[in-house]
């Protein structure tokens, strides 16, 4: 495999918890094949999750006739994946931070905060209902820098 | 007939109740769900327990068992109980750490730790 060749897979799933589980699977597999660290692979667990689960409960509405279309690619130096679901949309921009006093103690709201967290880049289509995220290799994003990140990509929200 | 695992131990020590998670990975919303009715039972049968959460065997947990934790220090502390969580691994105090929730919750390395810190009243 050459260093620029990557891997790309599409996969369209149902709006349930489980539907996920062999494109997890394998993009998880494919990095562990090509030598991400530990770091890496849970960085990418965590961000897939909530993104899948936010993408059956907020985008899709619980809907089962509502679908998810997943794009990932892995190649030697990055991980990439775009998640769309058939819901309205939303802005991320007006999500709450649930890190404020005021949304300490919320039971919801934390999920995108750890996409951004753990991913080096979440970006989101003008609708709201697509997001694409990357991961680099080796990446150093932690929960040290990821507050820094987060006003450097100017985000009010998280 | 298809054994159906436990998603959670409880054990008993000095004047605490342990919970101890047995799944390596709560993800999904039907386990957390299971998790809340019997943990909810748990509270429910003690007014003023003192609860300790013992995440020793989990790996992976999404954001929905954040927020299953709070409703579950609500229920506790609305008993005048008390809260500790322990043995949570590095990976998943990061988590705690991003959502600032280590501000919510009395974390402690080991269970021995969190007994300790409810015989002295804390």
């Amino acid at each position: 495999m050459s260093s620029k060749t990557s891997i790309t897979r599409t996969v369209i799933v149902e709006s349930k918890p489980g539907a996920i589980t062999k494109a997890f699977e394998w993009i998880l597999s494919k990095l562990q094949a090509g030598n991400f660290s530990a770091e890496d692979v849970f960085a990418v667990r965590m961000a897939l999750s909530e993104a899948f689960l936010n993408a059956i409960s907020h985008g899709n509405k619980m809907d089962p006739d509502k679908e998810i279309k997943i794009d990932y690619s892995v190649s030697e130096d990055k991980v990439g994946i775009s998640m769309t679901d058939q819901g309205e949309g939303f802005n991320p921009q007006k999500v709450p931070d649930p890190r404020c006093d005021e949304n300490l103690y919320k039971t919801r709201g934390r999920g995108l905060l750890l996409m951004r967290s753990y991913m080096d880049v979440v970006e989101f289509n003008e609708l709201g209902n697509s997001v694409h995220m990357v991961r680099y290799k080796n990446s150093a994003r932690s929960a040290a820098n990821s507050k820094d990140s987060n006003e450097q990509q100017g985000r009010s929200g998280v | 007939m298809v054994a159906i695992r436990p998603k959670i131990i409880v054990n008993y020590a000095e004047n605490a109740t342990m919970v101890v998670f047995t799944d390596e990975k709560i993800l999904e919303d039907k386990d957390i769900k299971a998790l809340q009715e019997s943990i909810m039972s748990v509270i429910e049968q003690a007014r003023g327990i003192k609860l300790i959460l013992d995440f020793c065997n989990v790996r992976y947990l999404s954001s929905a068992v954040l927020g299953l934790l709070i409703r579950i220090s609500k229920k506790v502390y609305e008993q005048d109980g008390r809260l500790k969580l322990c043995n949570i691994n590095p990976k998943i105090y990061e988590i705690f750490k991003i959502t600032r929730l280590t501000k919510v919750f009395d974390i402690y390395d080991n269970s021995q730790s969190a007994i300790d810190s409810l015989s002295a009243g804390q």
